[in-house]
């Protein structure tokens, strides 16, 4: 690809120059043919003199070789031009022409180009006369100009490093005298994935400086043309990278990278300028510019908070290789204080992207959204600096450590239980006494289900919601989670929406477990109140439950008798009819062989459920149970009236003793001495 | 439980060596030490299981769920409640096996011992004077010249037999299933769930009030008649309750024979703490019951 000059807007040093921007490219592939036709003549006496080796001039004290390669410039693309087509101002004039010549004028040929390098940092440095800036002729080189595939062009892109180095390394004048934010530019891209990648592998696609930078639009980051501005910086990778979003899906939501980029982490935030590798850096590019004022205690913001940071908070916290601007993005770093451009708090979304959707349909993010000062965000729970992973026993977000975190508006009287309108409550309390809470906070069992274990940790909702994890629908699959072989023989059951299809509303675990104070199932507690759990649906089935042997005993607080789940199964109930239940006909002696090691089919025959008060159902009960009555009944009444008949005669019989006795006293006073006539009356 | 009486053959006092200047002491002698030995049996035996069993029946009321506590849990109170069971049966097997050797002993044939005039058997003459003493209660005639055994005795005496049977036998339908499921079908635990329970109300019931009443609490007999623990009674009380046996003895001369001296006091006085340890019991389940009936019936 042929290359342009950009060296029109200079004052040439002679009068003229001829213009062919204009041209169509038709027109310039005519005039082209055209010159190549009768040109060789021309070229040949230029050779006459430039063909010399030892041609040379003294420009500025320096010798200057004024020798042209015919071969070099016969096999470049230019080869087939005379000389004075690009040297104009030498057209018609007799040689040896006078010196020195005009710049030759690549934009002549070249506009488009010509006009970018124009507009360019460097078009502009040469606009200003910066000796510095570069030309056409300084990349490009100038007779032995080859196709830019060519391997052997200056400008091919194994040669562009080298090229641009020649500037842009340490210790060159440009380095040292012009505002070059980058450092090691040429040494760091050697070392980057890039640079190696080009290289030491040789692969002519890996991204050079001209991939990013372009080859003649340079311009400065700052500038919003700029290829590596930083809403443009996508852009300019995705090039290369396509569908990098894809390998981000965790971090970033792909879309956002064109359409918002200036809400995202750019590119380079991460994979920093030329030092790119395929791994995040642990040198934050302006951490050490963030400390300059932030490591001084006496830094207060305008609300009178600190604004110390502790640089190691942030060194042993799970964002480690995380640099300060990552998070506390809209930073500019032309600036003196580069923090002075932003103006929104840290978003943890834009990395934890995925998370931040969640939590926006929390109740917590949808509180947060209306502007409730009592809504936690994500530094709430999570911290600022030092924020650990919760796998870390320190953070406040590890298992044992959440009912705690949890409680700061949970416990009761905290804000959240204020604002609180259902039926859960003292739930930290119960919670700490439940199976759950010892399991978690007594043996320490980080595995136990906390309070995000059924909640999440980011998409707390309340249990109307159909959405919620622990809305009714979906807590037999929440409580699955660890519960797993208890889900799946629940699922099978008669109480699962998938096997019942009815308007009653059917139990889910926390109906008969509770949802925070779940006790043991094996301890007499849950074992007694298990009847009267199943009896707030089954009233009938649990009265009659209650009228046989079984539930008078478990009634008196004795376990170790038949209870609903001891027939029925706890979590695989099934219909009696069903052929798989603990009660069909197949099942039924073995169920009652748990506790009746001998029982046949006809003492499985017992009934469980019997009443006396159902005549159709249970008529020999009924019967037999008036039968008593009434012979209880009858017996009292008879015996109640003989009782009470003879009370009265007794009563009298009760006053004549004492007569008798009294009258029997005042005679033995009276007649003391005389002894008694025989026994009988004696005794009388 | 009013055991069958063994006609008194044997002296059990000292002969007639009074002298004449004493005032006479003794005492009828009613029962004899195996009878009172065996009530005593009954009322332990029965109390517990009207206590360990009522538990069970109004295991609703706060009242049973307290009492199974104290009677050691409900597995105890179940371990008791057999026990007593135990005690029962054999209680009752002892009765019959007394009966058995007092044939034997007396060579009586068993006609004479069952229709006897000492007999619990009831008979006609137990038919008149029944009505008679309807006729007495409401005022239209006198008292009826009672025999050793009036027909309210006969009748407890038989509703034991009746009890024993009926809540015995359901028991042990309770106490073994299995076994019982052999050849009766399963719901018959069921029945005999209820009639053991109703039946056992019934004899609670029963003999908390109307025994009470009829044997130890008649306002002539108040607070307490201690007979058939001592087995004594007076004399005069043999003359007033019972004249037709008094005046059977009196005339076949065999009075002598039935009188002892009165049981040391100290026994009375321990006999007496029995026995209204047992009233107390018995009347408290009484109340338990009815409230259990009347205010909190499931």
């Amino acid at each position: 690809m042929p290359f342009s000059r950009g060296s029109s807007a200079l004052p040439p040093r002679r009068g003229h120059g001829a213009r062919c921007a204009g041209l169509s490219p038709l027109l310039l592939l005519l005039f082209v043919l055209a010159a190549a036709a009768r040109g060789s003549a021309a070229t040949d006496e230029c050779l006459a003199c430039h063909g010399e080796k030892s041609l040379a001039t003294r420009r500025n004290g320096h010798s200057v070789s004024l020798f042209v390669d015919q071969k070099k410039f016969a096999a470049s693309v230019h080869g087939s031009l005379q000389c004075t087509s690009c040297h104009a101002d030498l057209e018609g004039k007799d040689l040896p022409h006078s010196v020195p010549l005009a710049k030759v004028n690549c934009g002549a040929c070249h506009g488009d180009e010509s006009q970018q390098h124009l507009k360019s940092v460097h078009g502009k440095a040469l606009a200003r006369g910066d000796a510095l800036a570069p030309r056409c002729v300084n990349c490009h080189g100038n007779h032995d100009i080859v196709p830019v595939k060519d391997p052997r062009s200056a400008v091919a892109a194994i040669r562009i490093p080298y090229v641009c180095g020649q500037c842009h390394r340490e210790g060159t004048p440009v380095q040292m005298n012009r505002a070059i934010a980058q450092h090691d530019i040429l040494e760091n891209y050697t070392e980057s994935i890039h640079g190696e990648g080009l290289l030491k592998k040789g692969l002519v696609v890996a991204a050079n400086c001209a991939s990013c930078h372009t080859a003649h639009s340079i311009l400065p980051h700052t500038d919003p043309a700029s290829s590596i501005a930083r809403r443009n910086i996508a852009a300019t990778c995705t090039k290369c990278h396509a569908n990098i979003e894809l390998v981000h899906r965790k971090t970033i939501r792909g879309e956002l990278w064109e359409k918002q980029a200036n809400t995202l982490p750019a590119c380079v935030d991460c994979h920093q300028p030329h030092k790119v590798r395929n791994v995040f850096y642990s040198q934050g590019m302006a951490d050490a510019d963030c400390m300059r004022c932030h490591a001084d205690a006496r830094l207060k913001a305008a609300d009178g908070r600190s604004m110390l940071v502790h640089l190691n908070d942030v060194a042993t916290s799970r964002h480690m290789k995380v640099a300060c601007s990552q998070c506390h993005s809209e930073v500019n770093a032309s600036r003196v204080r580069s923090c002075e451009t932003i103006t929104h708090k840290v978003d943890c979304t834009a990395c934890h992207e995925e998370i931040g959707q969640q939590y926006a349909r929390s109740t917590h993010g949808q509180m947060h959204a209306k502007g409730d000062p009592n809504a936690p965000y994500c530094k709430d729970c999570h911290g600022t600096h030092h924020v650990l992973g919760k796998r870390n026993p320190d953070s406040l977000t590890f298992a044992t450590n959440v009912p705690d975190l949890c409680a700061r508006c949970h416990r009761e009287g905290q804000k959240a239980a204020v604002l609180y309108t259902g039926v859960e409550h003292w739930i930290i309390p119960r919670y700490t006494e439940s199976i759950h809470g010892k399991g978690l906070l007594k043996s320490g069992l980080t595995v136990t289900a906390t309070c995000t274990s059924c909640h999440t940790a980011h998409r707390e909702l309340p249990a109307s919601d159909p959405e919620s994890t622990v809305n009714p629908k979906n807590v037999p699959s929440t409580c699955g989670t660890c519960h797993h072989g208890i889900e799946e023989q629940f699922m099978q059951s008669v109480h699962s929406s998938s096997v019942t299809h009815t308007s009653q509303p059917l139990p889910a675990c926390n109906d008969c477990h509770s949802a925070h104070s779940i006790r043991r199932t094996d301890l007499d507690g849950f074992k007694l109140d298990i009847m009267k759990t199943c009896g707030r649906c089954h009233a009938e089935i649990a009265a009659t439950y209650f009228d046989t042997y079984h539930g008078k005993v478990s009634r008196l607080g004795y376990t170790k008798t038949a209870k609903c789940y001891d027939c029925h199964g706890a979590h695989d109930i099934l219909k009696v009819s069903d052929p798989r239940s603990h009660l069909s006909r197949a099942n039924v002696v073995g169920t009652c062989r748990k506790c009746h090691s001998d029982a046949t089919r006809r003492f499985a025959g017992y009934l469980t459920h019997a009443t006396h008060h159902d005549p159709r159902k249970y008529p020999f009960l009924f019967w037999t149970f008036w039968g008593m009555t009434a012979l209880l009944v009858g017996t009292f009444t008879v015996s109640g009236v003989h009782t009470l008949l003879w009370l009265p005669r007794a009563l009298q019989m009760r006053r004549e003793l004492r007569a008798e006795e009294a009258e029997a006293a005042a005679e033995d006073a009276s007649s003391q001495p005389r002894p008694p006539e025989d026994d009988h009356d004696a005794v009388r | 439980m009013m055991p069958y009486a063994e006609p008194q053959l044997e002296p059990v006092s000292p002969p007639q060596a009074m002298p004449a200047a004493a005032r006479d002491t003794r005492e009828f002698v009613r029962f004899t030490r195996l009878h009172r030995t065996l009530h005593a049996c009954m009322i332990v035996s029965f109390l517990t299981l009207a206590l360990s069993g009522l538990s069970l029946k109004f295991s609703y009321t706060r009242w049973a769920v307290t009492l199974s506590r104290l009677l050691g849990g409900f597995e105890t109170a179940g371990f008791v409640h057999r026990l007593a069971a135990l005690v029962m049966f054999s209680t009752f097997t002892a009765h019959i096996v007394s009966l058995i050797r007092q044939k034997r002993r007396t060579r009586t044939s068993w006609r004479s011992l069952l229709f006897g005039p000492d007999s619990m058997i009831p008979n006609r003459r137990d038919l008149r004077e029944f009505i008679a003493t309807m006729k007495w209660f409401v005022g239209f005639g006198p008292r009826p010249e009672y025999g050793r055994w009036t027909y309210w005795e006969k009748f407890d005496y038989f509703a034991v037999f009746w009890g024993i049977v009926v809540i015995g036998s359901t028991g042990l339908t309770l106490w073994f299933p299995v076994f019982f499921t052999r050849f009766l079908p399963g719901p018959f635990i069921n029945v005999a769930t209820i009639i053991h329970s109703d039946e056992a109300l019934l004899a609670t019931g029963f003999i908390f009030t109307v025994h009470f009443f009829n044997t130890h609490l008649r306002p002539e007999k108040f607070p307490m008649d201690t007979t058939i623990f001592t087995g004594h009674m007076p004399l005069a009380e043999l003359k007033r309750d019972k004249p037709r046996e008094y005046a059977a003895l009196l005339a076949g001369g065999e009075l002598e024979a039935h009188l002892e001296e009165p049981q040391p006091a100290i026994v009375v006085k321990a006999i007496r703490v029995f026995a209204w340890i047992a009233l107390t019991i018995g009347f408290s389940v009484v109340i338990w019951i009815v409230y259990a009936m009347v205010f909190a019936y499931r």
